[in-house]
């Protein structure tokens, strides 16, 4: 299934931050034999997910779960005899599969906690008191004020919770 | 005194109190003064540069512009908030519409990026600032040649044409840096490989079976324990063994410890200082050894 000219698909990662490099792609595989995920399991291989992209079919990377299978090691990117930024290409690929309402539940999570609290990993009251304990100073908190500035800015709240499929 | 803003993240503080409290020990006995920046946020790592790579720029130089507002350098713990940080620095520092357009964000929070900071890695600041020279001298206690698998993680090497941090397929400042107090780092197949951390959450199963790989491989090269410098890859193998003896029926016992620790421990510091106890796969055997 092709949505648009193929070519539409590949400007529009192009013109998105990250996705810059994927048109020197020319498929020789070695993202795929240096990935660990790709070792470990068939769902997910960068050349593939680079050759789909890259010939237009939109819905099958952008609404399937290979790109969210990129571990963020960087030994593809590292190794890039062409100097695709692979990693950052699948950041920009998952940016765009956010817009579009494909948004696995831990990601919610993990906007939840920031737009909440400023940090992915809130504190508990147990470890305040072990910070206590251990003599370490107590945890300053995050200037919630200008983090909402900066993701009213970005326009974060809006790519993240306006969308139907947004719910966990 | 050599001062820094410390940069801790969210993970160090809020569930690991052992890696805070190791470092700040072992640095400030080095000489290496820390200061807690008001308000910094989340650094802005991969989970949120995945949801919006913009937004995460703006983050991650919102925090720089904290440091640069206290005219001091950030030192990381978290090798996550290590190669957040560095990106943001390097990329808004080397492309100027870019850093207009950040900064036309953060001028909504009444900042503004200048670019007149560095942000290092604590490992950079034992190199730089401390050197292997005094820092050896300052080893009261050494490591009696503990064999240790060095495990940087992965972002604190790469990707290498921002984060700068030594040579992405050879590195050996870790190495280095665990040799000076009295360990051998030992080689163990595919220890530049990652831990398969960033998937907890999303894909549990293949996440484990990349922690696997990294245990199982340190255990067949007769590490004594891993060394971490990232609250995940700590998780992941800590924690994930837990998971790997209920899942693959496996039980290993490979210690898992920051470098923080291991260098608090050769600096002097009493295991009982440290907040040994937060291990989830006991470290007694590490202790025992060191003697």
């Amino acid at each position: 299934m092709t949505e648009g000219k193929p070519l539409d698909f590949t400007r529009a990662i192009t013109s998105r931050l990250g996705g810059e490099t994927i048109i020197h792609c020319y498929q020789c595989g070695t993202c795929a034999s240096t990935c660990p995920v790709a070792r470990t399991t068939e769902r997910y291989n960068p050349r593939q997910l680079i050759r789909l992209a890259l010939l237009g079919q939109r819905a099958e990377v952008l609404k399937g779960d290979a790109i969210w299978l990129c571990a963020s090691c960087y030994n593809c990117q590292e190794r890039c005899p062409q100097k695709v930024e692979v990693a950052d290409v699948i950041y920009a690929l998952r940016n765009m599969a956010i817009r579009e309402g494909n948004i696995p539940a831990i990601y919610i999570e993990f906007a939840t906690g920031l737009v909440s609290e400023g940090r992915l990993a809130p504190i508990s009251k147990f470890l305040e008191k072990k910070r206590t304990e251990y003599g370490l100073p107590p945890l300053k908190p995050a200037n919630m004020e200008a983090l909402k500035a900066i993701l009213a800015a970005t326009g974060f709240d809006k790519i993240m919770f306006k969308k139907e499929g947004a719910s966990p | 005194m050599t001062s820094y803003a410390l940069f801790l993240g969210c993970t160090i503080p809020a569930r690991q109190p052992h890696y805070e409290l190791a470092a700040r020990k072992a640095l400030t006995k080095l000489g290496i003064e820390l200061v807690d920046l008001e308000g910094a946020t989340c650094c802005a790592p991969p989970p949120i540069q995945s949801i919006d790579l913009e937004t995460s720029l703006a983050i991650a130089a919102y925090n720089i512009c904290l440091a640069e507002e206290a005219e001091l350098n950030i030192l990381a713990l978290c090798t996550g908030c290590f190669e957040s940080l560095t990106i943001a620095n390097r990329l808004l520092k080397e492309k100027r519409e870019l850093r207009e357009k950040i900064n036309k964000i953060l001028s909504n929070a009444g900042r503004k990026f200048k670019g007149t900071k560095e942000v290092k890695h604590y490992l950079q600041v034992l190199i730089d600032d401390v050197g292997v020279n005094r820092l050896k001298q300052n080893v009261v206690k050494p490591l009696n040649n503990l064999n240790v698998a060095a495990f940087s993680g992965c972002h604190l090497l790469r990707p290498s044409e921002l984060l700068r941090f030594d040579d992405p397929e050879r590195p050996r400042i870790f190495d280095t840096l665990i040799e000076v107090l009295g360990a051998k780092s030992i080689p163990y197949k595919n220890k530049l490989r990652c831990c398969g951390g960033l998937l907890r959450g999303y894909a549990d199963d293949i996440a484990l079976a990349i922690a696997r790989d990294k245990i199982v491989n340190a255990y067949n090269a007769r590490a004594d324990c891993i060394s971490t410098l990232c609250p995940f890859c700590f998780l992941t193998l800590d924690l994930g063994q837990m998971l790997i003896k209920t899942t693959y029926k496996e039980e290993y016992n490979m210690p898992i410890v920051h470098y923080a620790e291991l260098l608090s421990l050769s600096l002097g510091v009493e295991p009982k200082e440290l907040a040994l106890d937060f291990h989830k796969i006991k470290v007694d055997k590490i202790l025992e050894k060191i003697g």
